[in-house]
This record gives C-alpha cells, structure tokens and sequence, in this order.
C-alpha cells in the first residue's frame, strides 16, 4: 500500500488545501522550500545537529518494568518524548519549520497553541534564532495551562488571548490564519500538528518521524524484533504520525491510535472524531473527519486534555482509519486521569494529560496479552503543566 | 448561452457608463424576517448585486465585524433551507442579482449538487466560496455550472499572474478582487497595492472586476470606481446592522447608511 499523499497533498480523499487566495502563494513557496531542502545534506545535518545537542535527543525507549509487571501482560516500553527539551515532542517539528523560515528570509514566526507546549517550543526556537514571536491561545486553555503562558513570555513571545468561539485550540488556529492573511508577506506560520492546508501535515510527520525511526532501531536493540503494537495518543496527530510513520509497512505491527473520550458520547462532551458526530467535511484548510452539527456548522468539543480538544484530525489519519490500517480508539477524561496518577506512583514519570489518554488505553490492553508481548507507547510529553487540572479533577 | 443575470446587470452599467456597489449582509442576522427587508431595501436603493453571507462558526477569512454577525445569526438556529426561502421571497419582488458567500463545510455537507440546484431554483446568481481555490473547485464548478449558477472566485494582491489566469478561466459573472493583504473589516485608507492587482486582472481578462474587503466608506468607493467595475461594502453595513439591533428602525437606518455611501451619482 502507498502512504505518501500526492502532489496536491491528498491521502485518498483527505487533505488538500482550502484556504483563502491570499495565503496560497505563500503555501506554495513553503512547499518549494521544503522539498528543495528535505533532501539537503546541509539543511538535514543542522536538523540533526539541533535535535541533538538542543533537543537532547535520541530521547530512550524505557522498559517500564513496574507498570508492566503491575498490568501482568504484554511488556510496555515507553517512548521518553517528555525528555526533549521543553518537556514534549512538539520541539522536533519547531526546530524544522524554524530552519525553513530562515531560508525563506521571514523573521516573524506566529503558531496556535492547545496545552501550550507547541507554544513553549515555538517560543524556544524563536529565542534560539533571534525571531520575533506570537502565539494566538484561546483563553479557556491559558487558564487551565498557565504555566505554559508564563513559560512563553519568559522566552520572550507576545502570546495573544483568543476569546471567541470555545476559547480553545480551534479558535486559536483561526486567529492564527487571520494574522497570517494579514502578515503573509513577512510572517511564517509555525503549524503545530499534521493539520492544515498541504504542506503542513506533510512536512509535520516528516519532521515528527525521527521518533519511529529512533523506536524502531531501540526495540530492534533491546528485543531483536519488532513491537506488537504502537499507542499513541491523537489530538491533531502529531505524536503519533511520528511514531507510526517508520512502522506503516511492517504489517505486523499493530498501531492504536487514542482520542479523547471526555466526560460523554454526546457532540460537545468528547473530542473522538471517529465516534458520532464525525464525518468527513472541511474545517482550517484541510479535508478530514470533523465533529460537527447536521448543518455542517463545527461543534464544540470537550476534554480534560487541551491538546486533544480539537474537532477534527490530521488528513493522514482520517485516511488510516479508512484502509484501516491504524485502529482508533477513546479515552474517557477519567480514565486519563486515572494513568496520569497510576504512572506518577509505578513509574516515577508524571506525563502529560495527552500522553495519559495512550498510558490508559495501554493499560486496558496489556493485561490481555501474554508476556511474551511488546507495547510501545508514545509518552508525548511531561505533566508538570497538568499538575492544577489533576488537582482541580481529584481534589489532592 | 442566455445572459447570466449577473452579466445583464454589469452588460447595464457598461452601457450607461456606471459603476457597481455591492452590498453584503449575512443571513439571519439579526434575524431572517430582518435579512429579506434588508435585502429588498439594497435592491431598492441600487445594488448592482448583492452578496449574502451564509454563517459559519469557524470564519477564519473575516475580521470581527462579521465574526460577530455569524454568531448572532448562528444563534437564531436555522437552516439553508429556510435562507432558500428568503431569497425565493425576494425573488418575487426584485430583479437584483444576488450571490451567496460562503465557506466550503455548510455547502459540502448539504451536498454540491442538492445546494446548487435548490439556489438555483430560490433564485439565486451566484456562489463565491471563501476557503475554495480553483485548484480544488473542479467537482464543485462542474455542478454549479450545470444548475447554472456563476462562480466568484476571490483574486489576492499575492496572486501570480499565473494564478490570476486560473481564477479568470474558472470564473463567471465578475472576479472578486481581494484589497489588501488581511481579514473582512473597515480600514481608512485603500492600499496601493489594489489598483495594480485590477490591472493585472484585466489585462487577463474581461470579466467584470469588483473590488472589497476594507471598503467601509464613500472616498473609497469612489477611488475603486476609477480602475475597477464594481466596490463591495460588507463589514460597515454589517456593522450598521449590529449598532441598530432588531429594531423596527433597521431597515431605515440601514438605508440612510446606503444612501450616504452613494451620495455622489455614479
Ligand atoms: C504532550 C502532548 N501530546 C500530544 C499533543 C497532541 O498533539 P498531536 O496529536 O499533534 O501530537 C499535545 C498537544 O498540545 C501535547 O502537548
């Protein structure tokens, strides 16, 4: 089976670009940039160099010795993302797309921010190269991410509250698309997951994909095969398209991907995209599954993750689940809950709200495999920045 | 092929040597007795064509003027079907050519072929759709040009001419040319960069040529009607709209502000 997208960014029916004019002489130029330096030896080994000595990769894959022998099933690795500098995996794709806006010649970098850790590394990078900053968040997730706001300005980036709609992840990106419309000219849009218009969810797997690479060469050392099965959670897609990826041929492998249960099935209370109220439709440049109402207007979402809030998923996966290649599955806001804390004891890593949605479906599955099993989990980030939510939702 | 109404009405001003004002109000707000008064009053006071706004809940091309117009009229929950019978009830009564601007989700999960021809059928012109780019358009224009509707396509200052020759191969009835770089909203002055886009436009082309987005009063106006055909005021009236309200003075109210824009016969 093909996995790439065609010239035009399409995975079977998903993706594309729907954007206003305005902005497409600029996707064009960033799609130029990017192939004509995916390839170059110079842009790769700054890439490189960078994911190394900033980013401290290659981050391990750790044995969790404890929270498998708890479970008494499959054995569980985790992929430490949450080493990477600034706490998650979003770092890899900043450090790439900050990279390319040098070569294009723009200084002003603006990106849309869920949990806040797209934005902390957006931040980073910007400080890193001298670039003037802007980070459109809604207010919802600035009150339950704080920490992250605070983390931004210190490194120097205006972040911009966004008050409309749902006050989340959604309304932020619109923001985002209505200053770069605006600023077009001089401003790159540092996208934070595999959403978007073409080349955007393209170029944030590739530069997402190190983590299958680095897995898949680590379980190879530690087990001599390949893992049963990948977890990964899924708010745009990001984490997991980097994890997949490297895996998509090895038929073998099984890959789960988890979205956000919330607190009901009804449209409003979750952020599942394949459950009721997902169908396939247009929102932010890209076609895809979306949760929205009978009239194509987009619903509200709910989850106890600001990173998974979200009403629809990268193109990719919308196209993964169709040739059913990746299974996708939810996670209630409880039940992350539940891994956020259970990890903290067993293991002695707190992850973030995201990464506990892909602890907990771990934890539903591990204890009906044999011990002879393998379970990769993508621990997509840290939880320092959940630590008010966890005590909001559970009273510590 | 039979003259599009929209053709007719640009084929009219040509003939007398005029230019066009193109008003744009969204649909359902403040609500949708509200909108077919309105609509009835801009064909009365002259509208060369009139663009009506489908609301969306995620308009990520417009400034805050119409970001707020959709969500009072989203409140008002209703459907495209109920905007179907407001413009077959103006139809009735006016002869003005009028187009729906849009976002592309409302349309697709309504279905192309089921919203293109039950427009048709309410009497409507034509279609422009914000976030569709000729690139993408081709299931989409196949189906409107068989009910017969025009499509619009939206020309930008950062348009290659390259592009532009695509937005006017795929274009019917007038090209929409984009002001500035940046969202629906009032400015004061008109970019420079305008009057060179319409240029290049109609070096590549003979379709009709409006311009908008920041238009908001009469200077402006009279400024695009020295290169371009047509001027579209949306975020100003939309504007008039909220500052009056559901009122029984609205629909004067908003005449008066009409009025006062086209003062200076064109
Ligand atoms: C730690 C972490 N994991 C996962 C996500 C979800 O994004 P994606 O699905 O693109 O990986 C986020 C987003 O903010 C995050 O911060």
């Amino acid at each position: 089976m093909n996995f790439e997208p065609n010239e035009k960014g399409y995975w079977g029916e998903f993706g594309g670009r729907f954007v206003p004019e305005t902005l497409v002489s600029a996707l064009e130029e960033l799609t130029q940039a990017y192939f004509s330096f995916r390839d170059d030896a110079g842009f790769r080994g700054e890439y490189e160099a960078l994911l190394r000595e900033f980013s401290g990769r290659p981050t391990p894959l750790f044995y969790a010795r404890r929270l498998s022998e708890e479970l008494g099933g499959a054995k569980i690795y985790l992929k430490r993302e949450d080493l990477n500098h600034t706490g998650a995996h979003k770092i890899n794709n900043c450090i790439g797309q900050i990279l390319l806006a040098q070569r294009m010649g723009k200084r002003r970098i603006i990106a849309e921010t869920g949990a806040g850790q797209h934005g902390v590394a957006t931040a980073t990078v910007c400080a890193l190269f001298g670039m003037e900053c802007v980070v459109y968040m809604g207010s919802e997730d600035m009150r339950r991410q704080e920490l992250n706001v605070f983390r931004m300005r210190l490194l120097g980036a205006e972040v911009r509250a966004v008050n409309t709609g749902s006050r989340t992840l959604k309304d932020a990106i619109n923001e985002a698309l209505r200053d770069w419309v605006t600023n077009v000219r001089t401003t790159h849009y540092l996208l934070g997951s595999v959403l978007g218009p073409h080349p955007y969810p393209l170029m944030v797997r590739d530069f997402q994909s190190v983590i299958g690479r680095e897995a898949k060469r680590q379980i190879l050392e530690k087990e001599a095969r390949l893992p049963d099965y990948l977890i990964a959670c899924v708010g745009g897609g990001s984490n997991a398209m980097g994890l997949f990826y490297e895996f998509l041929k090895d038929e073998k492998v099984k890959m789960i991907g988890v979205e956000a249960g919330g607190k009901g099935n009804q449209l409003g209370e979750h952020a599942s995209r394949f459950m009721n109220g997902g169908r396939i439709g247009i929102l932010q440049g890209t076609k895809s599954y979306v949760l929205q109402d009978e009239r194509g207007q987009i619903a509200t979402t709910h989850s106890v993750s600001a990173g998974l809030d979200y009403a629809s998923i990268g193109p990719e996966h919308a196209f993964l689940h169709d040739v059913k290649r990746v299974e996708y599955v939810s996670v209630t806001d409880s039940e992350a809950l539940h891994a956020f804390s259970f990890l903290s004891k067993v293991e002695g890593i707190i992850p973030a709200l995201e990464s506990a949605h892909a602890v907990a479906y771990a934890m539903k599955i591990a204890p009906k495999l044999t011990r002879d099993q393998i379970i990769v989990v993508n621990l997509s980030g840290r939880g320092d920045k959940d630590i008010a939510t966890y005590r909001e939702f559970s009273g510590i | 092929m039979t003259e599009s109404r929209i053709e007719r009405a640009f084929n009219l001003l040509r003939g007398s040597g005029q230019k066009g004002f193109i008003p744009f109000i969204t649909a359902g707000d403040p609500n949708l007795e509200s909108t077919l008064e309105l609509l009835l009053m801009l064909a009365e006071e002259g509208a060369t064509v009139i663009e009506l706004g489908i609301p969306f809940s995620d308009p990520m091309a417009d400034g805050v003027v119409i970001q707020r117009a959709s969500d009072r009229a989203l409140r008002n929950f209703f459907h495209l079907e109920d905007v179907f019978r407001i413009v077959s009830n103006f139809r009735r009564r006016a002869e003005t050519p009028l187009i729906f601007f849009s976002y592309l989700n409302p349309i697709f999960q309504y279905g192309f072929e089921r919203f293109c021809k039950e427009a048709k059928l309410s009497g409507a012109d034509g279609i422009l759709i914000t976030d569709l780019i000729p690139e993408e358009s081709d299931d989409f224009i196949s189906v409107a040009r068989k009910s017969g509707l025009d499509v619009i396509f939206l020309a930008a200052p950062t348009s290659s001419d390259e592009r532009l020759k695509m937005i006017a191969k795929r274009s019917s009835g007038f090209i929409y040319a984009v002001s500035r770089t940046g969202v629906t909203g009032m400015s004061k002055n008109l970019s420079q960069e305008v009057k060179d886009l319409v240029l290049r436009i109609k070096k590549l082309s003979s379709l009709p040529v409006a311009v908008g987005f920041g238009v908001s009063n009469r200077e402006q106006i009279e400024d695009i009607w020295q290169f371009a055909d047509a001027a579209v005021v949306g975020s100003a009236i939309v504007k008039r709209i909220e500052d009056i309200g559901s009122d029984s003075r609205l629909v004067e109210g908003v005449r008066d502000f009409v009025r006062g824009l086209l003062r200076n016969k064109r």
